[in-house]
């Protein structure tokens, strides 16, 4: 069965400067494969080569090298843009248009017509959250609202694939959280979701996998359960009412002690310091415990290492 | 070609509600109105000053407006990105680009219409309160719809400037497509001179410039019959019809490389 996107060796480089241009290569030999009804997120620090790995799938942009496939079709193929949905970062529309107009537009060109186009345009605006706004000319929409009319017309064909740039970007919590659960939702209908974000968190909790971009290269990609070790890191255990007495003794009991507000106190406990014991120790001097919670490794933790140990070996080989 | 007319249908709703191009309409109708007051103050040639005053304002701000509007057809929609949600449906390049023009070429038909209805106002005024000796000394009716002759050659030099606007904005930022366009049209007008200023050198190498020069700039010399319909002068029905051909011809040249252009264009 053929891969819902698939690359091979996409490479994309941009002539840089004016007098004299010199070829900057933004996407190094990308070979991935992203299969049907995964959510797949697509991480990386800015000028990575996120967005030119999205606009090379869009064809918006045509490769140096190499090539890309969604649903087993050549990227510039007209019947795949039938089966897609895509949200550029940052969208911009049409100011003289409403959003209703807009996406009216755009089903148009999705082949729809008649009552079809009036009745999917009323349910993806429900579906991101636009209401009464959708007669609004879009100069006076906010860019978080833009963003939601943008999401609205990359879901407008039921698509198969779904491409997000950024689509966090712009929004407030209770939109990030929207955003979330349109995700999910499409996750639950077994559609595939690419989307590039700086949001570690959103994308612990949403993919399925994950691929981490640094300068060009993909430098790591694979489930999310075999990137993170999930190994136990430590306990990080916070207490309140911490008499004078007790207080000398903590930083025995703890790797480290960390006065916070209103006279709570944040241990963190090393992963073999059996808590049970130490909030039993504690609770008998007469503190209180207000909240125990494991430490784990994260993703944003595994970025981090990741982004790091390329950096310093690209370094290293300047150095050389 | 349904991809076409509703891309074509979109640029039009999105151009009429744009305020600039009425402002220019409201400003040509008032120009053309305002003919009639000038034309208070010249003893016997107020129709000729209408009718001059009224055809080139017509041409000027119908010129602004397709330079205006022609510009933001793709290089504001790239600068701005908008083209990014347009080109990831089903839309090939070139049906962008011919959905864009026939948007702005109707618009521009629009606003055409719309002074074209002022000037006869004016001229239909102007023709009710003639008295008989006045028009005993007018060159051509004051209604003469020989006059509609010049301005569907504007309209046809119009839509060649659009095409000409569409291919700068092709690969070229708002403002330089504007000077160009502006720059190839000044040129144009002027295009005969070409031909004559290969008679008169006597370098080869710049005779062949001249020539080539007068072959790939659109000569838009033609398009201008104004002063032929004032003054009453017959316009051949051929003239008017190798002009619009040859319009047609150059703009499907243009649209054909523009298409060639944005084709293979990398929108960052």
């Amino acid at each position: 069965m053929a891969a819902a996107i698939e690359t091979e060796g996409l490479t994309k480089d941009f002539a840089v400067g004016f007098w004299r241009p010199r070829p900057y290569r933004a996407l190094d030999q990308l070979t991935l494969r992203v299969e049907a009804g995964e959510v797949f997120g697509f991480l990386g620090p800015n000028g990575a080569g996120k967005s030119t790995t999205l606009k090379l799938l869009m064809q918006l942009l045509y490769p140096s090298a190499g090539e890309a496939r969604i649903l087993g079709r050549p990227v510039g193929d007209p019947a795949v843009r039938q089966r897609i949905g895509f949200l550029a970062e940052n969208p911009y529309y049409y100011d003289h248009l409403t959003a209703e107009e807009l996406l009216a537009y755009f089903a148009r060109l999705f082949g729809y017509r008649g009552a079809d186009v009036a009745t999917r345009v009323a349910r993806v605006l429900d579906e991101v959250g636009i209401g009464k706004e959708r007669r609004l000319r879009l100069r006076r929409f906010s860019k978080g609202m833009i963003q939601r009319v943008g999401l609205a017309q990359a879901l407008l064909n039921d698509p198969e694939v779904v491409f997000l740039d950024e689509p966090m970007s712009g929004l407030d919590p209770l939109g990030r959280r929207h955003v979330r659960d349109l995700i999910l939702g499409l996750r639950a209908r077994g559609c595939t979701v690419f989307f590039s974000s700086h949001i570690l968190s959103d994308a612990e909790t949403l993919c399925s996998r994950v691929g981490v971009l640094v300068q060009g290269k993909l430098v790591a990609s694979g489930p999310l359960s075999e990137i993170l070790a999930f190994e136990l890191k430590g306990w990080e255990l916070v207490v309140s009412g911490v008499g004078d007495a007790l207080r000398p003794d903590l930083a025995a009991m703890a790797r480290t002690v960390t006065p916070l507000s209103d006279g709570h106190v944040m241990l963190h406990l090393a992963p073999n310091a059996e808590p049970d014991r130490v909030v039993g120790e504690l609770s008998r001097r007469g503190a209180h415990i207000v909240s125990l919670n494991p430490l784990r490794e994260t993703l944003e933790d595994y970025f981090v290492q990741v982004v790091g140990a390329t950096a310093a070996r690209d370094q290293r080989g300047v150095g050389a | 070609m349904r991809t076409v007319w509703i891309v074509a249908g979109a640029s039009f709703k999105e151009s009429v509600r744009d305020r600039v191009p009425y402002t220019m309409v409201v400003f040509a109708v008032l120009m053309i109105a305002a003919s009639y007051l000038i034309s208070e103050l010249t003893a016997g040639q107020d129709l000729k000053i209408i009718k001059d005053l009224g055809l080139a304002a017509m041409s000027i701000f119908g010129l602004v407006i397709a330079v205006f509007i022609g510009i933001g057809l793709v290089s504001k929609e790239v600068e701005r990105k908008s083209v990014f949600g347009l080109l990831t449906k089903p839309v090939t390049r070139a049906q962008f680009i011919l959905g864009k023009y026939l948007g702005l070429v109707t618009t521009l038909t629009v606003n055409l219409t719309v002074m074209t209805v002022a000037y006869y106002a004016v001229l239909f005024y102007m023709d009710a309160t003639a008295t008989p000796t006045m028009r005993a000394g007018w060159a051509a009716p004051a209604l003469d719809p020989r006059q509609l002759v010049a301005i569907v050659l504007v309209m046809g030099e119009l839509a060649l400037v659009t095409a000409v606007a569409l291919l700068f904005s092709t690969f070229s930022s708002p403002l330089l497509s504007a000077l160009l366009t502006l720059g190839l049209w000044v040129a144009g007008h002027f295009n005969a001179d070409l031909r004559q200023f290969e008679q008169v050198v006597d370098q080869p190498a710049v005779a062949w410039v001249a020539r080539a020069l007068y072959y790939v700039l659109p000569n838009l010399a033609p398009f201008n019959v104004k002063s032929e319909v004032v003054y009453g002068m017959p316009v051949s029905a051929s003239h008017v019809g190798f002009t619009l051909l040859y319009a047609a011809v150059y703009i499907a040249a243009l649209l054909v490389a523009a298409v060639a252009i944005f084709r293979r264009r990398d929108f960052k």
